[in-house]
């Protein structure tokens, strides 16, 4: 499960060593993030982010469950109950700041993320498990950041809710059903607010959960590196403590100074203005918009106005903003170049920085009304959007010529690995050039 | 099978989307959307408008929010209700428990009460605890609570100021160009409304409508911007404390995210990377 030169446990307490005999648990810790991890000692500051994201979903774990505890879940008492944290709960303001900025601080982490796996193809052999359960958690975080966002029960909370969970109307035969049953109703009310705040507070956990076999099945080929190169020596690896732990340590305060300065100075600069509004199911709001992080895929949502081949326009668009973060599963087997790195692939980099934009541009659409132009631009963004995954990816990985890359991660940061010379028959594998 | 079926479903969501598109071009050249009064009149806040409560170091002006809360008892509070806030919560702005008591006492809107043994429904004078009481108006719908007004409208208090100084005739460019927005009996036109004409007619009308005690000149704008600086603090009557926090933690944050620098590099010293 990890590379012979990893540093072993030895506890030297009497004590420790008891514990080790009977609940290994330090040693697990060890193994896991402590010096017992050797990690690859050429990860830039893009590595930092799988660690930030957890600490985000500690953060909104805690805030949450206490946020729960003055929280009423009845439509009648919700939104006021909102503001009375705000209010008269002991720095209960700081909390619900906290816990709804936390999850835009979430989003920003797991999208940096994201991208990094998307740059450095992350998802390759031998890590394609990992980036599996990793896409499944950004699905639950998705649903549990939805449901978050309906429970003050704001106007936008409301309307948010009667679209999304409209969508499953669109299911054909049994749309108008499943719809009904979903909500516990014929529209959004107590019974949806009910089940949507116990779900909000089930799926931390079960994200949590995701979370610790998505860091198993890291440790079992190791972190990936900005060479996409294998680890194939000691001199190639630190260990993860002190050197991660040191530089994490320096990234997480970069974070939150960025993450408080939003929370303590613009904390509903993030938010819409009409969720301040009590709900109303008899006024509509002119725009109804979810939070930014998911405008993207609102963008592709709607850019679905016309019914194509007798599909409905609204089943298309469902399909298509599902599909959006389906076709991330199959990311392994439709980008087959050898080469992980995209400093090492310059087409393949060309297109990386026009899906960074085409995201832009999606996202900017996805939050402005449903008109001219915006449509129009959504449309031709969505249609990059799934050519660059289903069908560019794989065009570019068949007929792009990679540069060539170091022969170690010694030798890319060191400029020469003495090992190399040393030991010829370490040759890379052809998989690897 | 993956690199069979991905590209073909990518071309089937890309044709859709072409199809969509042409459709909606052709749409756009041939019909394109009118325009309307609203998205040609409509005005944004005055963007130059400035509280003592902005910015990072932000503090509420104790003698404005005084001032505000006059013009809401004055004016304001004959329609609309602030059910978010509580009369102790006056004493933010520097009134004394019996002031308070006073105020809560005095508000011509009662606060209603229910004899649970007989039915009976009556009113009682205020109590400090009590929330300012809702304004009912039969018939014609209730005007909205202001507690939450300046968080709950694009813009915030400029927004607030800019309507109460924004009633206007209706320009005659509108009514050449738009002769059925002629603005209806019963509503009155003001460009910063979304869509131009409400039910309010002009609260702030004339200069010393309302009677400050601090000696203030009681003009229009000066009016309405004490009363949007006191609707900013009921919105968030937790603004000041939120920003005195906030410096406190980024200022620690700064230290500590240093030394953690620091120990970053202390660490790596020597080991490249």
């Amino acid at each position: 499960m990890s590379f012979p030169w990893a540093q072993e446990y030895k506890p030297s307490h009497p004590f420790m060593q008891y514990l080790d005999e009977k609940l290994p648990l330090p040693r697990f810790v060890y193994n896991a993030v402590g010096a017992g991890y050797p990690v690859p000692r050429n990860l830039n500051y893009f590595w930092n982010f799988g660690v930030l994201a957890g600490f985000c979903l500690v953060l909104q774990i805690v805030t949450g469950i206490i946020l729960a505890m003055h929280y009423a879940g009845d439509a009648k008492l919700a939104f006021a109950s909102t503001e009375h944290i705000m209010r008269d709960v002991n720095f209960g303001w700081m909390l619900r700041y906290m816990h709804a900025n936390g999850a835009s601080a979430f989003f920003v982490v797991i999208y940096a993320h994201i991208f990094r796996g998307f740059y450095f193809s992350s998802y390759k052999a031998p890590r394609e498990m990992i980036w599996l359960i990793g896409v499944a958690i950004f699905l639950a975080m998705m649903a549990t950041a939805f449901m978050g966002y309906v429970l003050p029960w704001g106007q936008m909370s409301f309307w948010g809710a009667q679209v999304i969970t409209g969508l499953f109307s669109a299911v054909p035969l049994v749309g108008e059903s499943l719809h009904t049953w979903l909500l516990g109703g014929f529209s959004p009310d107590n019974a949806t607010l009910n089940r949507f705040f116990s779900l909000h507070f089930l799926l931390p956990f079960v994200i949590a959960a995701l979370i610790i076999l998505h860091i198993w099945a890291l440790h079992i080929p190791g972190s990936s590196n900005p060479t996409g190169v294998d680890v194939k020596t000691e001199s190639d690896t630190v260990p993860f403590h002190p050197y991660y732990t040191a530089k994490d340590g320096f990234g997480l305060g970069v974070f939150l100074i960025i993450y408080t300065s939003v929370v303590f100075f613009a904390p509903d600069q993030l938010g819409h203005p009409d969720n301040y509004i009590p709900a109303n199911p008899l006024q509509t709001p002119a725009h109804i918009v979810p939070e930014w992080y998911f405008w993207p895929f609102y963008a592709i949502l709607r850019a679905f106005t016309f019914d194509f081949l007798f599909i409905p326009a609204k089943l298309m668009g469902v399909l298509a903003m599902f599909s959006a973060i389906l076709c991330w599963f199959f990311l392994p087997w439709l980008d087959t170049s050898p080469v992980r790195s995209g400093h090492y692939r310059p087409l393949f980099r060309k297109f990386f920085w026009a899906l960074v934009v085409d995201a832009a541009i999606l996202g900017y659409c996805g939050g402005s009304p449903a008109e001219e132009p915006f449509v129009m631009i959504s449309q031709l963004a969505a249609m990059y959007y799934f050519l660059h995954f289903l069908v560019i990816l794989p065009i570019v990985s068949s007929i792009e010529k990679p540069e060539p890359l170091p022969f170690s991660i010694t030798e890319a940061v060191l400029g020469k690995d003495d090992k190399a010379v040393l030991t010829p028959h370490h040759a890379p594998a052809p998989s690897a050039a | 099978m993956v690199r069979i079926f991905g590209p073909l479903v990518g071309l089937f969501f890309a044709a859709a989307l072409f199809w969509c598109f042409g459709n909606g071009a052709v749409q756009y050249l041939t019909a394109p959307a009118a325009k309307t009064a609203e998205s040609l009149f409509h005005k944004h806040p005055h963007e130059d408008f400035k509280l003592a409560s902005d910015g990072v170091f932000g503090r509420f002006d104790r003698a404005q929010l005084q001032r505000g809360f006059a013009v809401y008892q004055q004016v304001c509070s004959n329609c609309h209700g602030l059910k978010y806030v509580s009369f102790r919560d006056l004493k933010d702005l520097g009134y004394s428990d019996p002031e308070v008591k006073a105020i809560a006492k005095q508000w011509a809107n009662k606060a209603p009460t229910l004899d649970e043994k007989t039915g009976d429904k009556a009113t009682r004078d205020n109590l400090p605890a009590d929330h300012f009481p809702a304004v009912y108006y039969a018939g014609q719908g209730n005007p909205p609570d202001l507690s939450l007004i300046t968080k709950a409208r694009h813009g915030g208090a400029a927004y607030v100021y800019s309507l109460l100084t924004g009633y206007s005739d209706q320009p005659a460019k509108l009514l050449k160009r738009f002769p059925d927005a002629k603005t209806p009996n019963g509503l009155y036109y003001n460009p910063y409304f979304a869509n131009l004409n409400l039910a309010m007619p002009a609260p702030l009308t004339s200069d010393g409508q309302v009677t400050y005690s601090d000696g203030t000149k009681a003009t229009v704008p000066q009016m309405a911007k004490d009363v949007s600086a006191f609707l900013t603090w009921t919105a968030e009557p937790k603004l000041e404390k939120r920003k005195q926090v906030g410096l406190a933690v980024v200022l620690y944050l700064l230290a500590a995210t240093a030394l953690a620098y620091m120990a970053y590099r202390n660490v790596w010293a020597g080991k490249k990377h």
